[in-house]
């Protein structure tokens, strides 16, 4: 399963990580990203230890979705070392997301 | 290898209800989904001439219905995009992801996707301002000003949904008359916060690195008459396109794009079946995804019990 982020622990899980992390930046209204969710704790599982698979919910957490310019969602970011990597939106397919961490993490 | 009587490609309801079909005949089926179910009915917030549901009902809710009506069977599933239809002996390869399946079978219900504009500004800031998902997007957009762009029923829908969320919408349309249905327009055209902007195009969506969309630039196409609106939001609802990038170059399409095919969903490749919104056709509706798909799997059932004689 995806980690849960949450404002107050994005520093920590996210932006201090040992390893690079991808965020889904999701919400309980939103279609698609019900559709890609199942997606996302698939890829947790397939890169457990490499790359820390967490979502955020930006109904209850809106500083980080702002800080990074988040307006639409699903949106998918990349994080290396505190930085952002790579950035997608909308529903997009498992390989897509592999290949996006396969080129960028 | 995967090896199957028939494979449903595409998951919403044209998809889950050709996989109930043919999984109930009795044949090996697999359903292939690039997400989870569910389709273009995820992206409505409600549902209101789906028979059986007098009171409306959710987009995700009647999709967790459908999926529900499938868990009792044993229905093998690949979640990952096609990238290839091939035909091979009585059949077809199909790469789905890193695999590949075989089956006797294709039944095509990948849908429709909602179309670019094209205009300059419009690739940029996708994500960042420029929106095709009012249910998904509109809460970013609470108390702020947005234009929409189009001028048919998705547009008019949409404005209407997203009216409730928005301070001001300019709903800008090309034409002077709208496409869609009456009862939209006379909903837009006496809601408060929606202005019309009528025989105009939007020559750019502008906006800054930081901010992201902060204003549309304008042409009337009568007058020839220069504008520029600010605005913090774009939402784009000008049509659909079939998604089928994958499918055999030899399969007939329409102008459009859209797989035809004959009353019984078969198209002009034997064994490759359509149905649902991918299909060449004029009404695009839950209800007749329904109908398509249990048409389709009809029609695939004949075409394997033919086969197999």
């Amino acid at each position: 399963m995806a980690i849960q982020v949450t404002d107050g622990n994005f520093e920590q899980e996210v932006l201090k990580s040992a390893v690079p992390v991808l965020v889904d930046f999701w919400a309980p209204w939103c279609g698609p990203c019900r559709a890609m969710g199942p997606i996302i704790d698939e890829l947790a599982t397939e890169f457990d230890g490499k790359v820390k698979i967490c979502k955020m919910n930006v109904d209850e957490n809106s500083a980080s979705p702002s800080r990074f310019g988040i307006r639409a969602i699903p949106t998918l970011i990349l994080f290396k070392d505190g930085e952002v990597v790579d950035q997608s939106t909308g529903a997009v397919s498992k390989s897509s997301i592999k290949d996006m961490i396969a080129k960028k993490a | 290898m995967n090896t199957y009587d028939a494979v449903v490609i595409g998951g919403g309801p044209a998809g889950l209800t050709a996989a109930l079909y043919l999984v109930r005949s009795g044949v090996r089926v697999a359903l292939v989904e690039k997400l989870s179910p569910g389709g273009q009915v995820l992206m409505t917030e409600e549902i209101e001439n789906y028979p059986g549901f007098p009171k409306a009902v959710k987009g995700y809710e009647l999709v967790d219905k459908f999926v529900e009506h499938l868990a009792a069977y044993e229905l093998p599933r690949h979640s990952d995009e096609v990238r290839s239809i091939t035909r091979r002996d009585d059949g077809y390869d199909i790469v789905v992801g890193e695999e590949t399946l075989f089956a006797k079978a294709v039944v095509l219900c990948t849908g429709a996707r909602y179309k670019r504009v094209g205009t300059p500004g419009e690739d940029l800031y996708t994500g960042r301002g420029v929106s095709y998902c009012a249910l998904c997007d509109g809460n970013f957009f609470r108390g702020k000003t947005v234009a929409v762009i189009g001028g048919g029923n998705s547009a008019l829908e949409e404005s209407l949904y997203l009216a409730r969320l928005v301070d001001k919408l300019h709903l800008i349309h090309r034409r002077d008359e709208f496409r869609g249905c009456k009862c939209y327009q006379d909903k837009c055209e006496t809601n408060p916060k929606i202005s019309i902007i009528r025989s105009t195009v939007v020559d750019e969506i502008k906006g800054d690195p930081f901010k992201g969309v902060t204003s549309v630039a304008l042409t009337n196409v009568k007058t020839g008459a220069k504008s520029e609106l600010p605005v913090d939001g774009v939402f784009v609802f000008v049509g659909f396109e079939p998604v089928a990038g994958f499918v055999p170059a030899d399969l007939e399409r329409d102008k459009a794009g859209f797989v035809i095919t004959d009353c019984e969903m078969r198209t002009n490749l034997p064994g490759i079946f359509a149905a649902g919104d991918v299909r060449s056709k004029n009404c695009r509706q839950v209800a007749t995804a329904v109908g398509d798909g249990a048409t389709a799997a009809t029609a695939a059932y004949a075409y394997l019990e033919h086969l197999n004689a």
